[in-house]
């Protein structure tokens, strides 16, 4: 997944995609079916007992927000969170963790905006962890299982990870070299709906857009710059991201009409009683 | 680590981190050959005197 | 059998060096079996960590830098006191420290080896170590840490290894005779090397936390290329390695019930590491105080944020993070005793001093990292509370164990303290 795989730069092609993603937190209902699907599509292993995330591995994880109040003001917000692709200061690629791995295990693809992580090259420093303020970071404490029945419906596509490493969410980034193939071999540009990440796809509210933020015909484009062709998604409401004064600039925008929800997402602007984490459901 | 790592690129930062490290390293090699060769020169030329030549070196406050 | 035992006794006293006089040979064996069967315990874990994976350790993904980076940094720091009396010794030109040089070599050597083995444990791959050489990203503090630390643990063996060769046994054989000496000819080049990588790999460490910009309660402001906490690691580690030096001095003068280094040679090391203190408190100050009042207003926290009452070692006393407040205090406290001369006279207030030195640099280094990991940085997030366990204490301790026995054999067969024989006559 460095700057030598993928055909983002062929002719015809804008140099320079940035895929990103517009989660609608109003839509969302915390099924928990982009979980699924993320850990099904990337081969994630699971353990007998995934009760404690803080040591299981979750690409996109969806956290519970309240409100803190009681009923009947009580509220609840569901926030999927898959890694944010993160440009950096003044977007220039050195993300919080890229910048930091020693042995260049994780990298920022300019072709792309994705940032990718190099499992064979890891070797499991966790300082990337540590640079990350989303926790999109995982270690694998323990040697990969899955049920004997499970090893058949392995993804051939996605290499599976040994103990000792980090793992994170890649945009599913196999998706995009398949739907690249493709579209090379038939000499053609990438359509947008030809590249979607399997939680995009999995989510029955349809609260997940996934596309090229830098292509101004995507859906995620018109979006994230409030044209009146996103007003459908939109819907009066202003894009936000999580930690956005950190200026780690995440490639993941979210969306709600919730004031205490916005302010959830960062220390800036929040409320003066913070929002806060419920314990169960899916954590 | 080295210039033929696909890693490597012919930047400021990298010159500026491998050429400190590369010095101290040959600086650190070099003494220590330094070191090796005058000992075995002198003990070669102790043992063609006699082995008599090593007390005439005083130690300071090491011994 | 007794006549065995005597035989033994007697040929054991022959390595011993000249003039000096030595615990009794079963003391000797029993002291070093009960910190071998500690070691014993710590290998035993870390074979464990090896072979079973970091599921070992109570680490988790909020908490991927522990207790292990914290020991690491700081024997790191405290083992600054090689460099920094290297330094002083053979390029300022210190004279009188030549007599504490050996033994703040020493402990240098057993500190950063102790490292070294630390992060072969702490790594999820140990075999593929070798990859931050190779694959080296040069702008990544852990690449510098690194780079500059193995190279200084290979200083660390050059200055020790003509110790080793000065043992009476070894000094007979002409090749080492003549290694140790002309090693003593050049240590000047090599210390300066040393202090030239002990820079960059001190202020690395700071870096380490320093750079990263995701979490404010670590990200300071640049100078240069490095923040500031690469600047304060460095000048804290000049500062209180010293001070470690003298501690384990005076611990091992305890211990042996023996004088081994005259006070004056004392006094000078603590002098000066009074001052590098009483500097390094001052500008650590400055930098807590622009943190909290300049960078964190910018994204609306405070101070008080990233302290809870949830946690004994973060909370708040009386609404005062406590933790912050020794911190400072274990700075300056020890610089105001050992900056004036009445101060390091006095031998119960040296011995405070270079303690809370110590602590200075230990307490500085826990902040910079297990506090780091423990505040959370989303606003819907938690503080993460984490307590090793055994096998990451086990893991902990054995650098400690490894330290008194390797000490103990380079006191007891090593002319580590030169002014052992006039200070002790037999």
């Amino acid at each position: 997944m460095t700057e030598t795989q993928g055909h983002g730069n062929q002719e015809g092609h804008a140099p320079g995609s940035k895929f990103g993603m517009v989660i609608d937190l109003d839509k969302c209902t915390g099924c928990g079916a982009c979980m699924v699907a993320c850990m099904a599509e990337n081969n994630v292993p699971t353990k007998p007992d995934e009760t404690n995330k803080l040591d299981t591995i979750t690409w996109m994880r969806v956290f519970k927000l309240s409100n803190g109040k009681a009923f009947p003001d009580a509220e609840t917000c569901y926030l999927p969170r898959p890694c944010m692709h993160c440009g950096g200061k003044h977007d220039a690629g050195h993300s919080p963790c890229v910048s930091v791995c020693p042995a260049t295990a994780t990298d920022y693809s300019y072709k792309t905006g994705i940032v990718s992580q190099i499992y064979t090259r890891c070797f499991g420093c966790r300082y990337c962890m540590g640079a990350c303020p989303y926790h999109a970071r995982y270690f694998n404490w323990w040697d990969p299982k899955w049920p004997a029945d499970m090893k058949n419906y392995l993804s051939p596509d996605v290499s599976v990870r040994m103990r000792g490493v980090v793992e994170k969410c890649s945009f599913c980034f196999h998706r995009y070299q398949r739907a690249m193939d493709l579209a090379y071999y038939e000499e053609r540009e990438l359509e947008e709906n030809e590249y979607q990440t399997a939680c995009t796809q999995a989510c029955p509210a349809g609260a997940i857009t996934f596309g090229d933020l830098n292509n101004e015909d995507h859906m995620v484009y018109k979006v994230t710059h409030e044209e009146s062709e996103g007003d459908e998604i939109l819907r009066g409401r202003t894009p936000f991201r999580l930690l956005e004064e950190l200026e780690t600039n995440p490639k993941v925008y979210y969306l709600s009409g919730r004031d205490w929800v916005v302010k959830a997402g960062n220390a800036s602007v929040r409320e003066e009683a913070k929002a806060v984490k419920d314990t169960g459901g899916h954590h | 680590m080295f210039p033929f790592s696909f890693e490597w690129h012919w930047d400021m930062s990298h010159i500026v981190f491998m050429g400190g490290l590369w010095y101290a390293v040959i600086i650190l090699g070099l003494g220590v050959n330094y070191v090796v060769g005058k000992s075995i020169a002198e003990t070669m030329k102790d043992e063609a005197g006699g082995g008599h030549g090593h007390d005439d070196h005083g130690h300071g406050d090491h011994h | 059998m007794e006549a065995a035992y005597q035989k033994i006794v007697r040929l054991e006293s022959q390595l011993h060096p000249l003039g000096v006089q030595r615990a009794p040979l079963w003391q000797f064996v029993l002291w070093m079996g009960f910190f071998g069967t500690i070691l014993l315990w710590g290998v035993y874990a870390m074979f464990l960590c090896w072979f079973k994976g970091l599921n070992q350790t109570n680490m988790n993904d909020s908490y991927g830098f522990a207790l292990w980076i914290w020991a690491d940094l700081g024997v790191i720091a405290v083992g600054g006191g090689a460099f920094f009396t290297g330094l002083l010794r053979y390029v300022v030109g210190k004279d009188p420290l030549k007599y504490i040089i050996n033994y703040a070599v020493l402990i240098g050597f057993i500190c950063y080896s102790s490292a070294l083995l630390i992060l072969a444990i702490d790594i999820g791959q140990p075999l593929r170590g070798w990859f931050i050489f190779w694959h080296a990203n040069v702008h990544s503090m852990l690449t510098e840490v690194a780079f500059c630390l193995s190279c200084y643990f290979g200083v660390l063996c050059i200055e020790y290894i003509p110790l080793v060769l000065e043992n009476r046994k070894i000094d007979e054989v002409p090749i080492f005779h003549h290694t140790s000496h002309n090693f003593h000819e050049v240590m000047a080049i090599f210390a300066a090397t040393g202090a030239f990588l002990s820079f960059f790999h001190q202020g690395s460490l700071g870096g380490v936390a320093g750079v990263l910009y995701g979490r404010p309660f670590a990200y300071r402001p640049e100078f240069f290329i490095w923040p500031t906490t690469f600047f304060l690691f460095t000048w804290s580690a000049a500062a209180c390695g010293p001070c470690f030096t003298i501690l384990v001095t005076k611990i091992t003068e305890a211990i042996t019930r023996k004088k081994l280094v005259k006070d004056n040679v004392v006094e000078l090391l603590a002098k000066i590491a009074g001052w590098m203190l009483l500097t390094y408190s001052i500008a650590k100050i400055i930098d807590t105080l622009y943190w909290a009042f300049v960078m964190l207003p910018k994204h609306n926290l405070h101070v008080l944020d990233f302290f809870t009452n949830q946690s004994l070692i973060y909370s708040k006393l009386g609404g005062v993070p406590w933790i912050l407040v020794v911190e400072i205090l274990c700075s300056v406290i020890p610089a105001v005793i050992l900056v004036t001369k009445k101060g390091r006279q006095n031998k119960p207030a040296l011995i405070v001093a270079v303690f809370l030195g110590s602590m200075c640099a230990l307490i500085n280094r826990w902040v910079m990292v297990l506090q780091v990991m423990a505040v959370p940085v989303l606003t819907f997030e938690t503080f993460a509370l984490y307590f090793p366990s055994w096998q990451e204490l086990a893991t902990t301790i054995l650098p400690v164990a490894y330290g008194v026995l390797l000490i103990s054999l380079s006191h007891r067969y090593l002319p580590v303290f030169p002014q052992e024989r006039e200070l002790n006559p037999v």
